[in-house]
Order: C-alpha cells, then structure tokens, then sequence
C-alpha cells in the first residue's frame, strides 16, 4: 500500500524547472555512448568478439565482478550497519578512511595494495616467505583490486539506507521479545533490502569497470588477470580502434542487462 | 536534523569550490606569461609530443631550446607513443611528435598529419633486476623459468614487440606473469621488488640508476629501436616546429640525448 500512495505522488505533475534541467542530463550522459555506436564496427563484430581474447576477459571480469560484490556484501554491510546505528569514537574517521578508496586515483589504490599485499609489501612479504602465496598477478588480486575500489559504493548507499529507515518496526520486535540478531535478519535486512540492491549494483558495476588499481596490483595476463577495461585499453594502445570499440560495446550490452530488470521497486528508497 | 547534513554538505561543497578556485587563481599566476606568449608573434609556444621514455631527455633538450630562443616556451605531453598518436589523429593541437617507433609515427604520417619523419635516436633493450636481483638472472635464459616472476611490456606496445622479438632471437619461451601497459609501470614494479626480471629499454635501466641493476642483451639477440620525430601539418608555429626538429637533430640535441644513453641515429 506504500507503493499505491507513493505511485499517486509520481502521477502528478513535475515542478516545472525540473524537467528541461533533466532533460539536459540525459543528453549528456546518453550521446557519448550513441557516438559509439555510431564509430562500432557492425560487419565483422561476431568475429572480433568471437576471439578467445576477448572470450577469457569478459569470463574474467564477470567473476571478479561479482566475486568482488559478494565479498562487499558479507564484509560492507556489518560495517555500514556499525557505522549508521552504534555511535563509537572515531567513528566519523573510520568512515571517512573507508570512503577513501573512493575518491583516490585507483592507480595510487593499486600501488596501495602492492605496498600492504605485494611480495616485499607489508603483510604480503611474511605470507610469501612462509607459503609462497601472492596476491598479485593471479585472479585473487584482481578480486582484492576490485573489492577495494568498489566495496565503498555499497557501504556508503547501505549506511544511508539504514540512516534513513523507520525505526519503529526494529524497536516493536524487540519489545516482543526478539533478540538483536532476529531483529536484524528479519527486520532491518528487509526493509533496506532496496539500499542493499543499488549499493550492490553500484558495486558490480565499479568493479566492473574497474581498470587503474587491478593494472597496477594484479598485472596483465590473458586469462588469469586480463578484465575486460584492460583488454579495452591494450586495444586501443595496438591502434585496433575498432576491436577496442566491439569490446566496450559488450561490456555497455552486460551492463544494461543486469541494469535493465531492476525495476524502481528495487532501487526505491 | 536533515536540515544540519545538508547545511553542511553545502559547506563542504562551498569550501572545495573555494579550495580549487584559489589553485586555478595560483595556476593563472604561473602561466600567465605563457598565456600571452601564445597570442604575441614575437615568441611563441610550442607543444612537443613525445614518448614517455623521452621524458628526461627532451626536458632538458626543450630547457636549451627555450635558451637559445628567448621568448619562446616548449610545453611537453609526454605518454606512451601510441596514446599520443590516438590524440594527434583525434586532433590535439600538438605541434611536434617523437614517437619511440616507426609504426606509430607511420600511423600520423599516412593521413597527413605530419610529414618528413627522421630518426634522431636509437635505443637498445635491457634485462632490469631488483638491485639485489633475487631471482639471480642473468640473461634471456632465465625468463623461461615459471617459478621466476617474469614481467614484458604488452605486445601491443613497443617495448613489448621488441621484448618479444629479442627472446625470440634467442630462443627463449617466456613465462609470463604480468603484460604492463607501458615499460614505467614495468620498470616500477622492477624497483619494488614485485618482479624478479623485465625486458626495459637501455636508457631506462641509465635513468633508474641504484633503484634497478641492468643486464646486458648480447648483439645478436638484442633489438634496436628507432625513434623517429616529425613536425605536425596542421601547427600554427611551423616555424618553430620546423626549429625544435633540427635542434633536435643538431649535434648539441644529439649529444644531450647521448648522455641520457640514447645511441645516434
């Protein structure tokens, strides 16, 4: 019934200024990618995209993607949980320090993660000595480079979620008696589920594209740390524009179909 | 409440407004003189593109141009060879480009974008270690090894295609763990420590100093590169363009890019 009232509110009529200052957005944002499809190679796309190369990078980017999302939802969420409901000192710097990653060039993040996790890095040096495991230039450091730029999303958008929900179903299940754990799981989970959704798609879809950090922490190797943004710009850095521009266009067509079927319920806060 | 965050988000976004106004104010103050340098005849602003391996050498190359004509200033884009040919032929007012292979340059010169190409330098390969070279490489030989960490630029930039050429001279099948986009991403994670060995250029190990130990390429494996530099068609200070070329060219240019380790033309 919340969704009636609130479909009524969309049904009347916009505030005018709204409407031309919108209309500028999507112009901006939507005629860079039509100019792509103007520059795309119709004929021979089938062959171009066929090519095993390309192949292992969108199978790459996929998993680390979505590797990368799942690892921000189990980790994000109890810390935007934290950072939004329990008031403890610091709390402001923890916030603002997990933020970073935001805002930072992701080369300088990748670089980052080579001094904490690479092989003479500051936890990553001991690990190799004693296992001979390393992060960098296999599929796992993709993973890592992918979850540090873009687990922020989901934490950020998480927090606000809980921030701004209504209290009072989480207070009434606990004074029937549910403990703070059923109240989470049934309660406050459900109704920021909208929150967790977007948080989680801004997240894949970082991660996604992610190019900077993963370059510089985890390398280049077809097939093993080869996404889809580095194929892009190896591509365009061999002058095969047109390999370059097929390859974005797929990664635009991924994105859309999993943008696509969210519908507004979804993404309705 | 709701009203306090966005009162302060309206603060926070006011005070980096007012923050990047100041730094645009303090850029405006250091080039203003090269502001109106490019409107005034009597001097003149040149943009020089160059390949990121001749960033050392063509500032100081471009400090003694900018001596021996007062009044002129040289500004330089330096990237890889081949982003900054996708930028000439996208149409970057660029007035001078020196690629670090012919191909690129071929790829501006072909649709008229520049013309005359020569070669002003040469360039030899390199194997870069960490300075205390932990995986005791010591030569092409040893990049066949997997429990080595071995880096190559990708094939699709020139170090790369040369990299690959010399292992192919010598008949080694690499095991590869990282393609780096260009050879600084590569000689950087040679400094760290992140890889054991890379294929560099000479004049980067030169450049490196301490940071990397170099190991030679024997001749008959090694591949020489040729820098080839050309004033652009469609620059506004022909000219100059034409002059910076020449200069380049001149005993006085090639001396300086020898003390850098490029090999004459």
């Amino acid at each position: 019934m919340i969704r009636t009232r609130r479909a009524d509110r969309a049904r009347a009529r916009p505030p005018w200024p709204l409407l031309p200052l919108a209309a500028v957005t999507v112009v901006f944002l939507v005629v860079p990618f039509l100019a792509l499809l103007q520059r795309t190679p119709w004929t021979g796309l089938g062959e171009l995209l066929g090519r095993p190369l390309v192949v292992d990078a969108l199978r790459l980017s996929l998993l680390t993607s979505l590797a990368a999302t799942t690892i921000a939802l189990v980790f994000g969420i109890p810390l935007a949980w934290l950072l939004a409901r329990q008031p403890f000192p610091g709390r402001s710097v923890i916030r603002a320090l997990v933020l970073l990653p935001m805002v930072l060039p992701p080369v300088v993040g990748g670089a980052a993660l080579l001094f904490a996790f690479g092989r003479r890095g500051l936890l990553g040096e001991p690990v190799y000595d004693q296992t001979g495991f390393l992060l960098p230039y296999s599929t796992w450091g993709v993973i890592v480079a992918n979850t540090f730029v873009a687990m922020p999303f989901l934490i950020i958008t998480v927090e606000a979620g809980l921030r701004s929900m209504d209290r009072r179903y989480e207070d009434a299940a606990a004074t029937l008696g549910a403990s703070s754990w059923v109240v989470f799981r049934r309660i406050t989970v459900p109704m920021v589920a909208p929150s967790i959704v977007a948080g989680a798609v801004l997240c894949w879809a970082r991660a996604l594209g992610e190019f900077g950090a993963t370059v510089t922490f985890a390398g280049n190797l077809q097939g093993r740390t080869q996404t889809m943004p580095l194929a892009v710009f190896l591509a365009l850095e061999s002058g095969d524009r047109q390999a370059a521009i097929a390859l974005s266009l797929l990664l635009i067509v991924v994105s859309l179909a999993v943008m696509l079927p969210m519908r507004d319920r979804w993404l309705a806060v | 409440m709701a009203r306090l965050t966005s009162r302060r988000l309206l603060a926070g976004l006011a005070a980096a407004l007012a923050l990047s106004l100041a730094l645009t104010a303090c850029g405006d103050d250091d080039g203003g003189s090269g502001g109106s340098a490019t409107t005034s005849p009597a001097g003149g602003k040149i943009t020089v593109f160059a390949a990121a391996s001749l960033t050392d050498a063509f500032g100081q190359l471009g400090d003694q141009f900018e001596a021996a004509h007062p009044g002129v200033t040289v500004e330089f884009n330096f990237a890889a060879s081949s982003a900054l040919r996708e930028q000439i032929l996208g149409g970057a007012p660029a007035d001078v480009f020196a690629s670090a292979n012919e191909s690129n340059m071929t790829q501006v010169v072909d649709p008229g974008h520049a013309y005359d190409p020569k070669t002003f330098a040469t360039n030899i390969l390199e194997i870069a270690t960490p300075p205390d070279n932990p995986g005791n490489v010591t030569g092409l030989a040893d990049f066949a090894k997997s429990a080595l960490l071995i880096g190559l630029c990708a094939e699709e930039v020139p170090c790369g295609e040369f990299g690959r050429e010399a292992l192919a001279n010598a008949g080694v099948t690499p095991s590869i763990d990282t393609n780096e986009p260009d050879v600084r991403s590569l000689l950087t994670k040679v400094e760290n420590g992140d890889l054991d060995a890379g294929i560099v250029y000479h004049t980067d190990v030169l450049a490196a100093g301490d940071a990397v130990q170099g190991i030679e390429i024997p001749d008959e494996a090694n591949v020489v590169a040729t820098y080839p530099i050309a004033a652009l068609s469609h620059s506004v200070q022909a000219e100059l363009a034409a002059a910076f070329v020449e200069y380049v060219l001149s005993d006085q240019g090639q001396q300086v890019l020898g003390t850098f380790g490029f090999q004459p033309a």
